[in-house]
Order: C-alpha cells, then sequence, then structure tokens
C-alpha cells in the first residue's frame, strides 16, 4: 500500500481484521473520524459496530489492520492506553455511581488529592460547578454539585458521562447508544449534548441503530454490515429519508442498492 | 430540594441522634440514680469500644458492598497469638516491655493476613464473602481450638508495661484509653470515608462494580484492603478486650458478631453497600453497647435484653426506611 497521509485525520483505521475464533466479525473494514468531526456509525446489530469501537478502545485487539491517531501509527493494548491518547468512551451503562454526589461522580478513579490521597474537595466541587454550568449549560439551580446522581433524568446523566470525558481533554469522544432506553424528550437533551462535543472542537463517533437520532447531529455516515463497510455518507449529500430507505434495503437484501 | 447528598445524610444522622437521645431518656426516667452518676459511664466506656472499633471496620467492609462473618473468630485468633506468644517469651526471659511490642506487631500481622485470606477468596477465587467468611470463621476459631485445647492465657506477666497502659490504661483514673482509642479511630475512619480517595473507591465499587472498572477503579485491591483492614480491626479488638480482663479466653469474640453487625445496621447504614455513615456506626455501637445494662439498670430482669435489642433494631430500621422511601 502506498505512503498515505494519515495526519488529516484525527484517526485512521486502516484493514482492521477481527475474528473470534472461526467467526470473522470484521472483514478489512476502513474507517476514519476527521478533526472536529462527529461520525455516525450505524448498522444492524451483529453488524461489527461494538467490536470496531472496542478495538480502538483497547478492549479487543485487532488480528490485522493498522490504526493512525494523529497522522502516527498506534497500538492500543488497553483501556489506560486509549484513554492517555485522548480517546474516552461514554457507554451505554454511562459509567455513573448512582448513589454518589455529582462532584464524586465526575473525578471518580482520576481524584484530585494531596501527597496523601487526602481529597481536595473544594476545588473538585469547583471543577465539577464548572462543567454543570459552562460546559454542559445546566442552568437550573435543582442541579448542583451535591446533587445524587440517581435523582438525575436519563438525558442528565448522559451529559454528566460526555461532560466528564470532555474535562478530561478526550479529543475524540466515543457514545455507544447514547440515546438507548431514553424517553424523546431526554433524547433530545442527550442530542444536545453531543452537539456541544462538536461546538468546542472535538470529534465524536456515535453510534446507533437508530438513523432518526444519528442523522440530526452527525456530518458523516458510515453504514456496517456483517463486518464490512457498506457505505459512507456525507450528510450533505444525502437525506435523513433515502439514507433509512438504503438501510431498510439492505437489512432485506444484504445489498446497498 | 432534599435531593442533596448533605441534605439525605444529615436527616440521617438526624434520626439515629433521635434514637439515641430517646434511649438514654427512658433510661434516665427509668433509673435516674444510676444514670446521673459516672460508674455506668465508666463501664460503657470500658467495655464499648471492643465492638465498636470493629464496627467501624465492618462498616467500610458493608459500604463497598461485602460481607465478613469472620472477625470475630479472626479476634479471637489473633488474641490467642498475642497471649500464647507472651507467655512464650516471658518464659524465655525476654523484657515484658519488649515481649508485648513483639507480641502486638504480631497479633496485628495475624490480623492482617487472616483480613488478606478472606479478600483473597473473594477476589481471585471468586467466593461471595458471605460464603467464603463463614468458612474462615469456623476455621479460626477451629484453629484457637486446636492450637489452644481449650485452655486460656494468662496476661498478667505484660501487666505493668508501656504498651499496657498505652492500650487500656486509665486516663486520670477515669478516662479508658481503649474508649479514646475508639474516639481516635472514628475520626480516623470517618476521615477516610469522607476525605480520602481510598474511602471514595470504596463507595464506588459498593455503589457500582461494573462503572468502577471502567472508570478504571482498581477493583480488586479495594477490596483487598477493605479485607484487611477489617483483619487489623479484630486484631486490634482482640488485645483490648483480654488486655482488659488480663487473660485471653479462648471463647474470645464469640457474641461479638450480631452485636457488631446491628450497630452497622442500627447506625444507618445501607445493607446493599455504596452508602453509609462512621457517625452512625459510633452512635449504633454506643446504642448497643449500653442497652444491656440499661435494661438491668431500669429494673428489668436479663431476660428481656434480648427483647429489647430486638425491638431498638426493628424501629430504626423502618424509621431510616421510611426516609429512604420518602426521597
Amino acid at each position: 500500500m502506498a505512503e498515505k497521509d494519515y495526519s488529516r485525520k484525527l484517526v485512521s483505521m486502516v484493514e482492521i481484521q477481527k475474528s473470534f475464533g472461526k467467526v470473522e466479525v470484521l472483514k478489512s473494514v476502513n474507517f476514519e473520524v476527521g478533526h472536529n468531526e462527529i461520525v455516525g456509525l450505524v448498522g444492524d446489530n451483529g453488524a461489527g459496530k461494538s467490536t470496531l469501537i472496542k478495538i480502538l478502545t483497547g478492549v479487543h485487539q485487532p488480528n490485522g489492520g493498522e490504526i493512525y491517531f494523529k497522522g502516527e501509527k498506534i497500538t492500543i493494548h488497553s483501556v489506560e492506553r486509549s484513554r492517555e491518547l485522548g480517546i474516552e468512551t461514554v457507554y451505554q451503562e454511562q459509567a455513573l455511581s448512582e448513589q454518589q454526589t455529582m462532584w464524586r461522580n465526575i473525578f471518580m478513579g482520576r481524584e484530585i488529592t494531596d501527597k496523601l490521597g487526602f481529597l481536595k474537595i473544594k476545588q473538585q466541587r469547583r471543577e465539577t460547578e464548572k462543567i454543570l454550568r459552562e460546559q454542559m449549560g445546566f442552568t437550573s439551580k435543582a442541579i448542583n454539585t451535591e446533587s445524587i446522581v440517581k435523582y438525575l433524568s436519563g438525558g442528565e446523566k448522559q451529559g454528566i458521562a460526555i461532560g466528564r470525558s470532555l474535562y478530561f481533554d478526550a479529543d475524540l469522544i466515543i457514545l455507544d447508544e447514547p440515546t438507548m432506553g431514553l424517553s424523546l424528550a431526554e433524547t433530545k437533551k442527550a442530542l444536545d449534548f453531543i452537539r456541544n462535543v462538536k461546538d468546542i472542537g472535538k470529534s465524536a463517533i456515535f453510534i446507533s441503530h437508530n438513523i432518526y437520532y444519528v442523522y440530526p447531529v452527525a456530518d458523516r455516515f458510515v453504514i456496517l454490515d456483517r463486518g464490512n463497510v457498506a457505505g459512507r455518507f456525507l450528510k450533505s449529500k444525502i437525506t435523513q429519508d433515502e439514507l433509512f430507505e438504503k438501510m431498510v434495503h439492505l437489512a432485506k437484501t444484504g445489498k446497498m442498492r | 430540594m432534599g435531593k442533596t447528598f448533605i441534605a439525605r445524610e444529615l436527616r440521617l444522622e438526624i434520626s439515629i441522634l433521635g434514637v439515641f437521645i430517646g434511649i438514654f431518656l427512658l433510661f434516665l426516667i427509668g433509673s435516674p440514680r444510676t444514670f446521673t452518676r459516672f460508674d455506668i459511664y465508666y463501664s460503657f466506656m470500658s467495655t464499648i469500644p471492643f465492638s465498636g472499633i470493629m464496627a467501624l471496620a465492618i462498616t467500610l467492609v458493608i459500604i463497598s458492598g461485602e460481607m465478613d462473618l469472620s472477625f470475630p473468630s479472626i479476634m479471637g485468633f489473633s488474641g490467642w497469638v498475642f497471649a500464647k506468644l507472651s507467655n512464650v517469651l516471658i518464659e524465655s526471659g525476654t523484657n515484658p516491655n519488649l515481649t508485648i511490642l513483639i507480641t502486638t506487631l504480631c497479633c496485628f500481622a495475624t490480623g492482617i493476613i487472616a483480613g488478606a485470606l478472606n479478600g483473597m477468596l473473594v477476589v481471585k477465587i471468586r467466593i461471595p464473602s458471605l460464603v467464603a467468611t463463614i468458612g474462615t470463621m469456623f476455621f479460626w476459631r477451629g484453629l484457637v481450638n486446636v492450637c489452644g485445647q481449650g485452655f486460656g492465657e494468662t496476661l498478667v506477666p505484660v501487666k505493668d508495661t508501656f504498651l499496657f497502659k498505652v492500650f487500656i490504661g486509665r486516663l486520670g483514673e477515669a478516662i479508658p484509653a481503649q474508649a479514646l482509642w475508639f474516639l481516635v479511630l472514628t475520626a480516623a475512619f470517618w476521615l477516610i470515608l469522607k476525605r480520602h480517595k481510598f474511602g471514595s473507591h470504596v463507595l464506588i465499587v459498593g455503589d457500582n462494580v461494573e462503572s468502577a472498572r471502567m472508570m478504571g477503579i482498581r477493583v480488586n485491591r479495594v477490596k483487598m484492603t477493605v479485607f484487611m483492614q477489617m483483619g487489623f480491626c479484630a486484631s486490634l479488638a482482640g488485645i483490648l478486650a483480654s488486655l482488659e480482663v488480663t487473660y485471653l479466653w479462648p471463647s474470645l469474640g464469640e457474641g461479638y458478631l450480631l452485636r457488631t453487625l446491628a450497630a452497622v445496621f442500627v447506625g444507618g447504614t445501607s445493607v446493599f453497600g455504596g452508602v453509609g455513615t462512621m457517625f452512625g456506626t459510633f452512635i449504633g455501637a454506643i446504642i448497643i453497647g449500653s442497652l444491656e445494662g440499661g435494661i438491668v439498670a431500669i429494673g428489668l430482669t436479663g431476660f428481656w435484653t434480648q427483647l429489647i435489642y430486638g425491638l431498638i433494631i426493628v424501629v430504626s430500621l423502618s424509621i431510616y426506611s421510611y426516609f429512604r422511601r420518602r426521597e
């Protein structure tokens, strides 16, 4: 393969292959995310979306292919490594501690402490306040640094998880089905948080099997089907309905057109 | 909005304090002569700390989402190590001050190792802690029986040592040192739970293990540490309780299990993990520890104690549950 300049993209996954035993889950997938771009990764259940993402976050190792991050070839051997690089995942289950306060949740696993390990609570509260008001745009007095996460709505919880990853300077945020199980109003809130990622200049991968949620916020769509990329579309080149038609057709026939 | 953490915790602690004050008012009304004099408080201060210290430690275990039923047996075995080793060293002509220092360290080590064993069974072999510690509960108690053959050990030879005074001496002839240790440890546990990274991790692990893992908290290490500090506190309680009577009974620790757990739950810590209060455990230990004496002082016979234990536990748990549901 000819030398290609990978520095124009934030992430390039090149000819990624992955099998579990005899099952070939990914068959040479090329996938890219640009700077300040939101990519919608769509596809039916079992298409390989989450396997592809887990390779990017270091949960799985690919059997073949290369990964470039900010132009440099890398191997991602662990979740910690992907975090160091600036890749954060917001899981479906959000990884929150429901009975704890907002500030303990924002800093969980990455507490600000003194040398003896004692928490700098004032500082953590101040930073949390900043994240809430400035980064996430919470204005309601009812939500503050001492709020218990359990009592937030689903969309707000998603917001906390996204805000937390932004705070820790992620360049790429991976959102795994962030609207799953949310009501319509809550979905709208969660989508606003995702738009916010774009506004502050970061990139995101938005994984979903629901076109109607992905379409409004993504710049570009990549459709996975049975371990292959079945199509790539710029939002400017395709309407929501056309995209939907294609997905339905793909599901029925296994072909793009 | 009562949905902030501070509001919730304050309400819980006020209700615990309410139960506590209620009970002491009953004592005061029932037997003003006993409860207006210092003697009964002196006796409370000398006996409550043994289970109180273990109650603090088990609170941390319960918050982390685990359980430990073996601590009374660990208390017994490490206490036996302490007493037996003391006699062996004294007989071989070792200076008593040096003896008690060595045996204290050995006793702590025994407790910590026993706690680490519980931790390994839970973390590595993946036995649920409730079950694993039933096993170790029998094991350590059995070991005391096998090693001691049912005999106790005197602790008189280490009575005139410095550490003896540190552990259970009397401050100004009035305040038992173990009461001060209980106070100091309560403050330390409060600090660890509320103000230290480790406490934060314990809360998060007990709240949702999967979330903790995803956010990079070393869950296994947190659990190991939690079981080890339980072992340590059980061994400390073993030293205090046996030195207090300058004799090691081979049954040391028996009868502490349910009382200690009752103190934690009367104190308002949730059995489901993720939340808990050291202040509550402190008050809970005083409530549970003073009931027996109080009941007898009021003029009821000892037959009443269990019935009243039961009442207090059920009533206080109902109050907390009522508040939780209303949130």
